[in-house]
């Protein structure tokens, strides 16, 4: 799956310049489903960029894994969720080094934990690399009772949390990694707009 | 960038090269506080000349009382530090400007090293006092060519955080060492020789350190050369610059307002454009793009020169 031109939007949207190889240095590269393309684009492009680096893959029912692991990389995990690779991801950020590249590929609601998780750590964001494969859906949070919801692929949807009909906005929080979702209905109760899927 | 005169409280000689002088306000009152890294210009009237160096701030930035600078005399310089080693006594009054921070830390690392050079080590003096009051995680490497030369020393707290390399007892500063084994979210300061910083800069960009994390400052006086003259576009006066004066000082004498902040090329206040230029501009300052600085269309006056047939400025 090629990636993803997202159309233009306000500054607070992320957006993902794609990985560009940083050399042989120390990496750590963490993809999920389809971001798994991404890394191997990369290492086609520079095989020097795996020699030092430790990879971390959420394969969430696609069959990257094998080719990902052939790579060669000094280290190579799998995960079946972000919340069950997140202790291997701490624990190599604690004991990454300046100096070390990290690679985010795949879904923006991994891409967006992983870069809030290395920031909160003091990764520095001019190491921090990453681009978007896969699918479109957003991790959503409602604004109102903070709730998150994941996967969310229309606009409007239901909160998974407290059942309000939500706006999905561009606004994006860097330090939860989510997209902020506003009540569409708050003003009319009960008009709603009609439910489109998702555009990039 | 107005002055207030101060009275010259100490002059005390720290090596034979380098020393320290204290000011206070004359009515006692407190000076206003500032920032580890930040510096004052002080004026030096000669003559019918009042030149104005800037020097780092060493004293506590949380101390009001007095500020104090660390000047090394550069006999191969335009004579400000000659003139503050020779001519300046306990009890003088000398316009010293406001603290302006250019090199201040960035408090969102989680680690702060600083890598000094020689006299380069003068900004740390009052960052290292601010980071104790902050309890933050750091370390300081000095490196001077002799313990005889080595005004830190004299400086410096006695701390394990605090390493001194002197290269003639083969204790040499191993930059790729320090810089392959910080803890993410460290930031490095240097001030020193331009060798130096560019020593850290090319480091850093091998061990994959992003620019962000990597900071600088040369601490550059104007540097001397041969007299030449320029041409205001407004009036289409000629103002001359003499060997030991910079442009910027040419222009005040001739009362040509420029507007200025750091008098040693890295601010950037003071960019001026050139309307035509026949000949060669001499570009010293670290603000200019290389781009800007071989299109001949900018110039920084505070340290900047010119050889040729004409200048012509936006002035």
């Amino acid at each position: 799956m090629p990636k993803i031109e997202f159309s233009p939007s306000i500054p607070s949207r992320p957006v993902y310049a794609g990985l560009a190889s940083q050399g042989a240095a120390p990496a750590l590269m963490l993809a999920d489903a389809e971001g798994a393309e991404a890394i191997l684009d990369l290492a086609a492009r520079d095989a020097a960029v795996v020699d030092h680096a430790h990879i971390i893959y959420i394969p969430a029912g696609a069959s990257h894994g094998p080719r990902l692991k052939a790579l060669g990389a000094r280290l190579y995990a799998e995960a079946p969720t972000f919340a069950a690779a997140l202790e291997r991801f701490r624990k190599a950020l604690t004991d990454a080094r300046m100096g070390t590249q990290l690679y985010l590929a795949g879904s923006e609601g991994l891409i967006g934990q992983a870069q809030a998780e290395a920031l909160a750590m003091g990764f520095p964001e001019g190491a921090i690399h990453s681009e978007h494969r896969g699918t479109v859906a957003r991790r959503m949070q409602c604004v109102h009772c903070k709730g998150i919801t994941e996967g969310v692929t229309t606009d409007p949807f239901l909160c998974s949390h407290c059942g309000l009909t939500l706006f999905v906005r561009d606004h994006f929080s860097r330090r939860l990694g989510v997209f902020q979702g506003v009540c569409v209905d708050a003003e009319t109760p009960g008009v709603v707009p009609p439910t489109v899927e998702i555009k990039p | 960038m107005s002055a207030r005169m101060l009275r010259v409280a100490a002059v005390e000689p720290l090596t034979p090269l380098v020393t320290r002088f204290r000011f206070v306000a004359p009515d006692g009152q407190a000076l206003p506080l500032f920032s580890g890294g930040a510096h004052v210009v002080v004026e030096m009237p000669e003559g019918d000349l009042v030149r104005r160096n800037a020097y780092s701030l060493i004293s506590d930035p949380l101390n009001g009382s007095c500020y104090e600078i660390a000047v090394r005399r550069e006999d191969a310089g335009r004579g400000g530090s000659r003139y503050m080693h020779s001519q300046v006594k306990e009890g003088d009054l000398l316009g010293v400007g406001a603290p302006v921070n250019l090199f201040s830390l960035d408090l969102r690392a989680r680690k702060h090293v600083m890598i000094a050079g020689g006299i380069g080590i003068t900004p740390f003096i009052a960052q290292l006092k601010q980071l104790a009051r902050l309890q933050l995680p750091f370390e300081l490497h000095y490196a001077a060519r002799s313990r005889a030369e080595a005004a830190g020393l004299r400086l410096l707290p006695d701390l394990p955080q605090v390493h001194v390399h002197i290269s003639e007892e083969g204790n040499r500063l191993d930059i790729g060492a320090i810089l392959s084994a910080q803890p993410l979210g460290t930031h490095v300061y240097t001030c020193g020789p331009e060798a130096l910083i560019d020593a850290v800069a090319a480091t850093g960009a091998r061990l994959g350190w992003p620019a962000a994390a990597l900071h600088s400052e040369v601490f550059m006086a104007p540097p001397p050369g041969a007299p030449f003259a320029v041409t205001l576009a407004s009036t289409g006066k000629t103002v001359t610059v003499g060997p030991t004066q910079s442009l910027l000082e040419a222009l005040e004498a001739a009362e040509v307002p420029v507007d200025w902040l750091c008098r040693g090329g890295a601010c950037g206040r003071c960019e001026t454009g050139v309307r035509s230029c026949h000949g060669t501009i001499e570009h010293h300052d670290h603000w200019l793009s290389d781009a800007d600085k071989s299109a001949q269309t900018r110039i920084m006056p505070c340290v900047s020169r010119f050889s040729g047939t004409s200048l012509v400025l936006d002035l």
